[in-house]
């Protein structure tokens, strides 16, 4: 167990030849996580991202629940992105049970989730990672300076958090989503009301990419082995393949045989990777590097006309990414609603219990996230396994450090470490989605 | 809000604490798209570090603290924070009644880690999850698994004022027939807490035709056992989702333990 207290200090010891750079409390990421990066003769020997977020035991409690329990309970697991846990928990319980859900409840579907990846891109971008490009603590500051710039911001978030409240209830722990479907359908005049502030919020994404496209930044550049899922009707969100650059193309069900989480030494949280390959990468980098032909036409002509990669390479960009797909959510929400039809049809199709496991993945905003789940003939869960975007890309973050303090050995301190710390925020750590974060004793050299 | 609020010089500061949570509560703040630059007029965001790489040591006129208390470092941690606040106040089930990370509290925390990690002597964690008020003093609690964000609003405002928060201590069952809903107990046998659970989401699911399942905890006085023996008795309620109902996000509170101690001997 470490002895030091995550007390935000910064400490930077210099040698004459040996250097530490510590991060005691992450700011701007959704949990408890900490940085240490250790260098010697000019060379980095050590980075560890450490994560003290106390561990909450999901997997643990969810046995012996009723399955119509998962949604609610696993939304629990993160605040931020809720609607990833209850989607991958309703399509990993419909495909123990082998529901069929129809194509409407689907959409419906789809549309809660571009809520969700527009309010927590939304807050990732303007609220935890600009600042760092244009040197602030945060937003609040930051508005003082950009205040046009942080109300839009502000403006883009609404928009997604209201299609969350129509579908869902409410923005945090919504209520409606059920395993087979939802409680209630909402009416077509509910979503109706989205369509404006939705159509200003595709106007502002626009300007958003923009915005940050004109941002400086720091080299770095990785051949990514990327992973998400791909489909070939859509940008993946809830259903397809998992897929990745080096030629994975598997089913959920065979996720186990393909991924493996090891213990690394000196580290401090378990690491997701591919068997036999390594680490990899999950979250929007990865799902535009292998799905970016099917973005919709506006997000098609947006990139040509800043100009942006076919494949992206480096992680500090991933802020243009996720802004794309923030237009690309809004503009999907508005094609849902404008074709939407079913306020009168089922909330929900029947399901039938039965002894049986369950796969499923789903695109939570920072990447793939898995469930696994074992039912018996009761309905009642007998297992459960949840693996978290955080903990598939904590080792990326590692190597990404890595290679950036390598190469930027002889900056200063204070500048190292912020820049450090933004190398981390690209990948909108979610540490609070602690079913898996290991705390270690710390090794110090 | 800025109308309603007197702007003090200097402001008075507000920090936000993180235990052991899923960060939905201190986000409830962050959602106030309308209203979040002008709290950030009425007060200093001195320590928010979801938010900000802003520290300011404290004291501090207002903490908000989320979270439940699951580690040593963190029943020290709690410590700290009471003696650099002025005001304490909880946010959340998690910090008002140690959340769904209470169930611990009711198994063997051995066997949990057992089952979720494959080297559980790395992991040092208490035998229980607890809420702040077993720690320290606390000055309000505002329930809710997630808190109403306006709720949040009406307490920092008025404690920047010195008033009493003004939020309602009555049921969900009484927001719902406010609403004019057709109750899904009485209309289709669902078991449903809104009589016994602490008013504030507005009668979510029962306007979503489903059950409240009680995630802003129960109300004052409450006494769910006469309900569920109803239920139980009216529409053959199975033990598993009465069990469920009064084990979730309020599990450790005294009066869904006792009810559900009690139903099941």
């Amino acid at each position: 167990m470490s002895n030091e207290k995550p007390d935000k200090k910064i400490k930077v010891k210099v040698g004459t030849k040996s250097r530490t750079i510590k991060a005691d409390y992450l700011a701007r990421v959704e949990g408890e996580g900490a940085m240490l990066i250790k260098t010697k003769d000019g060379k980095v020997e050590d980075v560890t991202l450490k994560i003290f977020e106390p561990p909450r035991f999901f997997e643990a409690f969810l046995r012996g629940r009723e399955l119509f329990e998962a949604p609610d309970i696993t939304a629990r697991i993160c605040g931020i992105c809720p609607i990833a846990y209850q989607m991958s928990a309703v399509h990993a319980m419909e495909n123990a049970l082998g529901t069929e859900v129809p194509e409407y409840l689907h959409q419906l579907r789809r549309l809660l989730y571009c809520g969700e990846w527009i309010e927590s891109h939304t807050l990732h971008v303007y609220m935890l990672h600009a600042p760092d490009f244009l040197g602030y603590p945060d937003a609040i500051q930051m508005s003082k300076d950009y205040e046009e710039a942080v109300k839009r911001g502000l403006r883009i978030k609404k928009a997604g958090n209201a299609i969350v409240r129509s579908i869902g209830g409410r923005e945090v722990h919504p209520i409606n989503v059920k395993v087979g479907g939802f409680y209630q359908m909402p009416s077509k005049e509910e979503l109706l009301k989205l369509v404006e502030p939705l159509q200003r919020a595709r106007d502002d994404a626009q300007e958003t990419v923009r915005w940050v496209n004109q941002f400086q930044f720091p080299d770095l550049q990785k051949e990514y082995d990327c992973v998400s899922l791909s489909s070939d009707h859509e940008y993946p969100m809830a259903r397809g393949w998992i897929t990745s650059t080096s030629g994975l193309k598997i089913k959920a069900e065979e996720y186990d045989n393909y991924f493996e989480e090891i213990q690394v030494p000196h580290s401090t949280a378990l690491h997701s990777k591919l068997k036999d390959k390594g680490s990899y990468l999950a979250g929007p980098i990865a799902r535009y590097n292998l799905n970016r032909d099917k973005l919709s036409k506006i997000v098609q002509e947006t990139i040509q006309s800043i100009g942006f990669e076919q494949t992206c390479t480096n992680p500090f960009r991933s802020i243009i990414v996720r802004s794309l797909e923030i237009l690309y959510a809004c503009d999907e929400a508005l094609r849902i609603i404008g074709e939407y039809d079913a306020e009168k049809k089922p909330a929900s199709v029947p399901i039938e219990k039965r002894p049986s496991t369950g796969f499923a993945a789903t695109e939570a905003p920072r990447g793939i996230l898995y469930h696994r789940y074992r039912l018996n003939d009761k309905g009642i869960i007998e297992d459960a396994k949840i693996t978290p975007p955080t903990s598939q890309n904590q080792k990326m973050i590692e190597e990404d450090l890595f290679q950036f303090v390598s190469k930027n050995i002889s900056m200063p301190d204070e500048e190292l470490k912020w820049k450090c710390e933004q190398a981390i925020r690209n990948y909108d750590p979610c540490i609070s989605c602690s079913t898996h974060f290991l705390k270690l004793t710390r090794q110090d050299g | 809000m800025n109308k309603l609020a007197i702007v003090q010089e200097p402001r008075p500061k507000l920090a936000v604490w993180k235990f052991a949570s899923c960060d939905g509560c201190q986000l409830s703040l962050l959602d106030c798209e309308d209203e979040l630059l002008s709290v950030a007029e009425i007060v200093q965001i001195a320590n928010f570090p979801e938010a900000s790489k802003m520290d300011d040591p404290g004291p501090y006129d207002i903490s908000l603290v989320e979270g439940s208390i699951t580690t040593e470092h963190d029943q020290e941690r709690i410590q700290e924070v009471r003696e650099k606040s002025k005001v304490l106040i909880t946010i959340g089930a998690c910090a008002t009644a140690g959340g769904i990370q209470a169930l611990r509290n009711f198994a063997n925390v051995e066997e949990f880690k057992q089952i979720v990690y494959a080297k559980p002597e790395y992991i040092s964690t208490l035998a229980t999850s607890t809420p702040i008020s077993k720690h320290v003093k606390v000055d309000f609690e505002l329930q809710g698994c997630p808190i109403n964000k306006y709720q949040l609003l009406e307490v920092i405002k008025s404690f920047t004022m010195g008033k009493k928060p003004a939020i309602s201590s009555g049921s969900v069952c009484t927001e719902c027939k406010r609403k004019g809903n057709i109750c899904v107990t009485v209309a289709h046998g669902v078991p449903c807490l809104g009589p016994v659970t602490h008013a504030g989401c507005g009668a979510l699911c029962p306007s979503y035709q489903r059950g409240c399942y009680g995630c802003y905890g129960p109300k004052e006085t409450a006494n769910p056992l006469p309900l569920i023996r109803w239920w139980e008795k009216e529409f053959k309620t199975e033990a598993i989702s009465i069990k469920g109902l009064l084990q979730n996000f309020n599990c450790a509170t005294p009066a869904f333990k006792e009810a559900s101690k009690n139903y099941e001997q």
